[in-house]
């Protein structure tokens, strides 16, 4: 079971986004109203003692438990991609109130509706597979 | 104890996303969830259709076991952490959507708008669901990755991609805040 790890950081990682109440589908209307800091605050707080930590695994200071230096990967390219693909997010987001990991917890709290967002994920995903070759980038 | 059963503010939450972040990648591997998607389009036999889903799910099946992690910490976040689901919202934010029908806003974490057996099983509320299953799917794979993905794993590494997606992500997100949920409700 060496991937027990990965199964109890997924606990650990809905308990943290559930106490935080950044599952919950009012803060993020509250977020993109921008009428609160709550979530920003979170986001904003997370991507910079993140990037202080991305500083060390760069450096080698922290290395992962193999001993190999750390390195995220590098993320496609491509100004359409990223902006439409973004944006398409967004709005899926931003009506449900869900992104991709929160889709997973919620299926703890309101399990029918997230499991319906969950397929239809996925078939938003398979429907990508089946057009990226002929999409812009 | 009562820290446990207290919402958490977001000095905490922030850190400890972070925290989750650096173990994932302590542990040898690359933070994103919406990658899962693709796994899981691969288990489901998704490289029969197209060549992009011919991957060995099993190479991925950490992903796999976090996702399962956030389903059984969800099961026990809604059952034994949070006793109150009440949300502190913005004032405004609370008139706003009482204005277009919402009832008991903030009362829980999901509106019974969208997420009621009633809501969910209404032609109205099933599409909405299906529409924005299809959005982010589609979206986060075009794009390259999620919320954890870009937003955080890629802004805080420095990523350009990771920037544009995000403006792409409050793009869509403000549309759908400012113009689709006032015209739908």
């Amino acid at each position: 079971m060496k991937n027990i790890k990965f199964l109890l950081l997924g606990i650990f990682f809905a308990i943290v986004l559930s106490k935080s109440q950044a599952i919950s589908w009012f803060r993020f209307y509250e977020m993109f109203r921008f009428q609160s800091f709550h979530m920003f605050g979170i986001i904003g707080g997370a991507v910079v003692i993140s990037a202080f930590f991305m500083q060390l695994f760069k450096r080698g200071i922290i290395k992962d438990t193999q001993g190999n230096l750390i390195k995220p990967k590098e993320k496609e390219k491509g100004f359409v991609r990223t902006i439409v693909g973004g944006t398409f997010f967004g709005i899926g987001w931003g009506i449900s109130g869900a992104c991709a990991g929160p889709i997973f917890v919620i299926l703890g709290f309101k399990f029918l509706p997230a499991l319906i967002l969950l397929i239809s994920a996925l078939i938003g995903a398979f429907i990508y597979g089946l057009l990226s070759k002929k999409l812009p980038n | 104890m009562d820290f446990i059963f207290e919402p958490w503010p977001w000095f905490v939450g922030g850190p400890l996303i972070a925290l989750s972040l650096v173990l994932y990648f302590y542990f040898g591997k690359n933070f994103g969830t919406s990658t899962d998607f693709e796994t899981l389009c691969t288990m489901a036999g998704a490289g029969k259709f197209s060549d992009y889903f011919k991957k060995d799910w099993k190479e991925r099946d950490y992903g796999l076991m976090f996702a399962l992690g956030l389903v059984i910490g969800g099961i026990i976040a809604s059952n034994f952490l949070i006793p109150d689901q009440t949300v502190n919202l913005n004032p405004k934010s609370v008139q706003e959507l009482t204005e277009i029908g919402f009832l008991n806003v903030g009362n829980q974490y999901f509106p019974d708008e969208i997420f009621s057996n009633e809501a969910v099983f209404s032609l109205k509320g099933f599409l909405i669901l299906v529409f924005s299953g299809l959005m982010i799917g589609f979206g986060t794979r075009y794009a390259g990755g999620c919320t954890s993905g870009h937003a955080i794993t890629g802004l805080s590494s420095l990523q350009f991609p990771s920037l544009l997606a995000v403006i792409g992500f409050f793009i869509g997100g403000i549309i759908a805040a400012w113009f689709i949920i006032p015209t739908i409700f």
